[in-house]
């Protein structure tokens, strides 16, 4: 069975677990989704399933995403995200709900980091910087040496150095999921979750479990 | 958002008394063994309480054999714990008593509170 689904970062918390051990875990609401479009190898090329989440009213969405989403039963669905899947009994208009989850299962779990704006080698690449001490001035977080002198007389492409952190997509793989509620449409996963609260995360079984 | 967190997590346990920094009690542990369930006390002063929710937790200090200490910090509101009694109230001046550490033998005793 396909288990897959998209949701909201709610936040961090611990729950006990039957043996009374306390566990980290990530509330996400998660569902319920609708499958919005079935991709198939003939007309698309590849297979895959394209899925909606997070109901909200027609007005924020534009002419041509309620067009989309009208040949289905769907309601107006802010995200649409595609899983590939080989071969699927779903089609479009289908409701994907955390039933599919139980507790124990391993998911990959893709969200958006939260960004960090302009950031140093330090903080950006675990650089070491610069000594403290024995007499250095303004060295303490910087970069360091970027290359040799006139051989190669540049600096080779890809050096690592301050720039644009976070605010990409970043998967965490097996996670476990720890709490189910079907009736809240919740779901509790072991540990953390890449983005910030509110954020849009992607749930998925694990590739390598 | 934070009533959901709120709502998975668990509630204070109920049948626990109040604490006070001071106290002498018997905490009773529900321990896993196996498929064995048996109950562990743990007899000492309570230390500390620390606030903090869900993750709220207090410690208790016993002297085990050759004067070591032992410290043991529990959740309130894990549901492992069965009972706690409370044995014998002191009068204490601080919220925490980490000079007990510092303590063994007769300079280590607390004055007894008759009264609440």
């Amino acid at each position: 069975m396909f288990k897959g689904l998209l949701g909201k970062k709610i936040g961090m918390t611990q729950i006990f677990d039957e043996d009374g051990v306390v566990v980290p875990i990530t509330l996400i609401e998660a569902g319920p989704c609708y499958v919005t479009q079935v991709r198939n190898p003939e007309k698309d090329g590849y297979s895959a399933i394209q899925v909606g989440f997070s109901e909200t009213k027609p007005k924020h969405l534009t002419g041509g995403q309620l067009g989309h989403l009208k040949r289905t039963d769907a309601p107006p669905l802010r995200y649409l995200r595609e899983f590939r899947v080989k071969d699927t009994e779903l089609k479009a208009g289908d409701k994907l709900t955390v039933e599919a989850f139980e507790i124990g299962d391993a998911v990959d779990v893709v969200g958006t980091s939260k960004g960090k704006g302009f950031a140093g080698a330090v903080k950006r690449h675990g650089f070491s910087g610069g000594p403290k001490t024995h007499g250095q001035s303004d060295r303490q977080r910087a970069v360091g040496s970027i290359g040799a002198t006139s051989t190669p007389g540049r600096v080779f492409k890809g050096m690592r150095g301050p720039g644009r952190m976070g605010n990409e997509r970043v998967s965490v793989q097996n996670l476990k999921v720890a709490l189910v509620d079907t009736e809240r449409n919740l779901i509790g996963i072991r540990g953390g979750v890449p983005g910030s609260k509110g954020g849009l995360v992607i749930i998925k079984e694990a590739r390598k479990n | 958002m934070q009533e959901l967190l709120k709502s998975v997590e668990a509630k204070p346990n109920e049948n626990l008394p109040k604490l006070n920094p001071g106290d002498l009690v018997s905490v009773h542990l529900r321990i896993k063994e196996g498929d064995r369930e048996r109950i562990q006390v743990t007899k000492g002063t309570v230390i500390r309480l620390r606030k903090g929710g869900n993750n709220a937790n207090f410690t208790v200090r016993r002297t085990a054999a050759n004067g070591v200490g032992v410290e043991r910090t529990f959740l309130l509101s894990s549901p492992r714990i069965e009972k706690i009694e409370i044995e014998r109230r002191s009068s204490v001046r601080r919220a925490q008593l980490y000079y007990l550490r510092d303590r063994t033998g007769k300079s280590a005793r607390l004055k007894e509170k008759f009264k609440n």
